[in-house]
């Protein structure tokens, strides 16, 4: 029986030899179901595992995210991987270590206590024994459950845990030719989509002639139903014919979308899922209020390359290598979308262009395999074309913020209402929820839309993600209208719901200090008690020298933004400092993150620099325009992202807590990122925008109104 | 219409079989297994495909074979292997300036580009002339540090 104490992933997956195995050539085989998506986590849990089994790290080969051969870590998502799959590596390899101490006590009819391992040898009072893990591996038996029992290293001990050790996969990146969209496979066939403009559209007509023309070489067509590919060994004629094939196919049923309902405002008049978060609303005669609406629009993932995938069919077995989140889950989608038995299936991760949620990955992976079911024996690879990524992926949800407070005489809340409006933040396929691929809308029988459904609050919730606030606030409520249909499909993206909420939750705060006439950062730290919050606020503060702020209103701004990810992950207080004119120029920005147990200082300060410039990029410049039967902005210069003439300076500042538990950091500093920035903008405007992107148009309006 | 094209690439002469108007990068990815230019948009907006042809940054995605007949083309395995690394991409490496990585060929063509014609850029100068290179992950300022070292590096050098 395991205990439940034990992370999920080992109680997923309890049998040891799934996590780890001693190889012929003296490597340690240690398996994760967590995959590299950018964000250098393969490197971390080498080190994790290294260090609890004593080992070089050089001896750690790791195996990702293949279904046949890791454990099933569900998604990489969440900033969980550390947290999840480190606590359960750290206990596999602490129990393997203990397992083959304890045999070779046995063997050398000594006490445990006499043993121990430096860098691989097995060490009788500090003396060589000649054993070691691969001279012991025949006799020690890993097909057994995790008990979770065994003793970790102490922090105190660690010699690899806690270095900047550099990054596996980096090498490769700027060598070779290490991504999935590199893969080659002896007589593979390229492929490229006419997609179903939207769902229910029907393909009345398609000039199969004209397409072949303009593909000016070979191509079979491949359709299935309202799904059509073009294939060939030539993957410029397969591009030729997607790019002229919109213009040759003729579609019924295709919606048109207005471009109002690209703005969050027009939330409010879609139909939703009510419910309430804590205390019912119980406003209080006569009290004092402040209240005030913020937004953020769609947003794109955006990496920067569309998605790809390969797909074999040889003799009833389908294998798919695909570059998402989730290979196990997608393995569900995928068996469940072909009608093929789940063990007739396997998905391998490949590396791809940065994932920063559900995007086209999972999709095209299903493209890829639906057509290699209708070319048995040949290697499909399909790559999606760039306007495709742009106007298929799932995106970011638009959402509204209404906070609400209830202030006392001294200006300090004593009831606090936050009002959201979102659509979903989950919307994948997988065995918890229902094969969601984008290619099941165009086959026979397409499925029914899924149960509106968000992100369970036990895992951070997805929409009402860090809507509580971490300051004393009086009784808070949060009241959640969860969009049935959005006019886009919406899914996970970096941080869900916390990009909103802490731009909202911070700004009003500012609002609120300065209805109080407080400094925003006494202010804060007025209505806060938790030490390791007050740490990384006043750290990052002392890194901008807040006590050098402007006085505001002149075109010079400093903002300060604040949140714990889900309310119990890491720590991070951002201060960004701006220059206004008729556009916002981020000049600096300081943070300061509390992780607890840091495994890989540089890689955390990575994510963390990367998560604050993709912030920003989303608070100065980003928003998915609608129009037609979609998305309209499909491409980089209807969708711009922050460039690097417009990258601020970075100071970031890693407290030190190797006492507390390790947490994520990839998604920990883009709601205080926005946060910040919108403060700095409002201290440099002398007025607020509530809506991001922070857009010249605001910045006029907002000084206009602040003029009139 | 297919016909025989010749290319200098990395500096070595290859002839290839492609219709003219094929754009560079099928070629070089497809035709001569150079994987390191990478598709990024089709469009010329991205960056991640860039190429030199003579020295000049050329985006590989839209340049159709026929216009670099006979030009000689750099690619990001022309700059350096690990053996014998570019000091651009020692310097990358150094800084750890990558996430994902897709980026990164097409930035260290452009840095290439750069360095030689103005072996001392400043902070704004490396900016400004990767300024039509995207990166998604926000490694900018790892990589304007990483062009800096390997300027300095590559000064260091040349006067040693």
């Amino acid at each position: 029986m395991i205990p439940n104490t034990l992370p999920q992933s080992l109680i997923d997956n309890p049998r040891l030899d799934r996590w780890i195995g001693f190889e012929p050539g003296g490597r340690v085989r240690v398996a994760t179901g967590k995959v590299e998506i950018g964000q250098g986590v393969l490197t971390a849990l080498a080190q994790i595992a290294a260090e609890e089994l004593d080992l070089p790290l050089a001896r750690v080969a790791l195996v990702s995210g293949d279904t046949d051969a890791a454990p099933d870590e569900r998604y990489t998502a969440g900033s969980l991987s550390i947290e999840v799959s480190g606590s359960s590596l750290r206990l596999v390899c602490a129990e393997t270590r203990v397992l083959f101490l304890a045999r070779l006590a046995e063997r050398l009819g000594c006490p445990m206590t006499e043993l121990s391992v430096a860098d691989g040898a097995f060490l009788r009072r500090g003396a060589p024994t000649g054993e070691g893990y691969w001279s012991l591996a025949a006799e020690v038996d890993l097909a057994r459950e995790a008990t979770g029992a065994a003793p970790c290293k102490p922090f105190g001990q660690y010699r690899l845990v806690g270095q900047s050790e550099q990054r596996v996969d980096l090498p490769a990146k700027v060598f070779g030719a290490p991504f999935l969209h590199d893969m080659r496979l002896p007589g593979m066939l390229h492929a490229r989509i006419l997609r179903q403009p939207c769902a229910g559209a029907r393909l009345v007509a398609l000039d199969e002639v004209a397409i072949r023309r303009a593909a000016q070489g070979p191509i079979e067509i491949v359709r299935l139903h309202d799904f059509v590919a073009f294939v060939s060994e030539d993957e410029t004629a397969v591009a030729n014919a997607a790019k002229a094939a919109p213009t040759h196919a003729v579609w019924e049923g295709v919606r048109e979308i207005a471009a109002a309902e690209q703005e969050a405002a027009s939330l409010r008049s879609l139909s939703s899922i009510d419910r309430v978060v804590g205390p019912a609303p119980s406003p209080k005669p006569g009290a004092r209020v402040h209240a005030a609406t913020y937004s953020r629009p769609y947003h794109a993932h955006a990496a920067i390359a569309p998605s790809a995938a390969i797909a074999t069919f040889r003799d009833g077995r389908l294998t798919v290598w695909m570059h998402g989140q989730g290979p196990h889950p997608l393995r569900y989608g995928l068996a469940r979308a072909l009608d093929l038995d789940i063990a007739a299936v396997t998905v391998k991760h490949a590396f791809g262009p940065g994932v920063y949620g559900h995007n086209g990955a999972d999709d095209v992976a299903l493209d890829a395999a639906l057509i290699a079911t209708r070319m048995p024996g040949r290697a499909i690879r399909v790559q999606w074309r760039r306007e495709e990524e742009f106007a298929f992926e799932p995106v970011a949800s638009a959402m509204l913020v209404a906070l609400r407070a209830e202030l006392d005489d001294a200006g300090r809340p004593t009831d606090w209402t936050a009002e959201i409006w979102s659509g979903t933040h989950r919307g994948r396929s997988g065995p918890l929820h229902g094969a969601n691929l984008l290619a099941c809308e165009a086959l026979p029988d397409p499925p029914l839309p899924p149960e509106p459904a968000d992100v369970p609050d036990a895992g951070g919730g997805g929409a009402i993600r860090n809507a509580q606030p971490l300051y004393n606030v009086g009784r808070a409520r949060i009241l959640h209208h969860l969009i049935a249909r959005t006019p886009v499909r919406t899914s996970s993206m970096r941080g869900l719901g916390a990009l909103a909420n802490v731009f909202a939750l911070e700004g009003f705060m500012d609002e609120l200090a300065a209805l109080a006439g407080a400094d925003p950062l006494a202010y804060r730290l007025a209505l806060l008690t938790d030490p390791r919050a007050i740490r990384v606020i006043e750290r990052a503060a002392s890194l901008a020298g807040w006590e050098r702020r402007p006085a505001g209103g002149a075109g010079r701004g400093m903002g300060l933004g604040f949140a714990r990810y889900k309310t119990w992950s890491t720590y991070a207080a951002v201060v960004a400092e701006v220059e206004v004119e008729e556009t916002v120029r981020l000049t600096r920005v300081w943070c300061a993150a509390d992780a607890g147990l840091v495994i890989n200082p540089d890689g955390a300060r990575n994510q963390l620099e990367g998560g604050i410039i993709q912030a920003a990029s989303f608070v100065l410049k980003e928003q998915v325009r609608l129009g037609g039967a979609g998305i309209a902005s499909l491409d980089w210069e209807s969708y711009p992202i922050l460039r690097f003439s417009e990258i601020p300076e970075v100071e970031i500042a890693l407290i030190e807590a190797p006492e507390e538990p390790a947490t994520g950091v990839g998604e920990a500093a883009l709601g205080p990122t926005a946060g910040a920035i919108g403060n700095a903008v409002a201290h440099a405007l002398g007025a607020r925008i509530r809506d991001l992107p922070l857009t010249r148009e605001r910045i006029m309006a907002a000084v206009l109104g602040a003029g009139a | 219409m297919t016909e025989t094209i010749e290319l200098i690439v990395n500096g070595r002469a290859v002839s290839i079989a492609a219709d003219e108007r094929t754009p560079l990068i099928d070629v070089l990815r497809n035709h001569l297994g150079l994987m390191g230019t990478r598709f990024g948009c089709g469009l010329e907006q991205c960056g991640s495909c860039a190429v030199l042809v003579d020295g000049a940054v050329v985006a590989a995605c839209t340049a159709p074979v026929g216009s670099v007949a006979g030009k000689a083309i750099t690619t990001v395995e022309g700059l350096g292997t690990p053996d014998r690394p570019h000091p651009l991409q020692t310097a990358i490496l150094a800084e750890q300036a990558g996430q994902c990585g897709f980026c990164l060929s097409g930035i260290l063509i452009g840095a290439k580009a750069l360095l030689d014609r103005n072996p001392s850029p400043t902070r704004a100068e490396i900016a400004a002339a990767l300024d039509w290179h995207l990166c998604r992950c926000g490694m900018h300022n790892r990589v304007l540090s990483a062009v800096a070292r390997a300027a300095a590096h590559m000064r260091e050098a040349a006067t040693a």
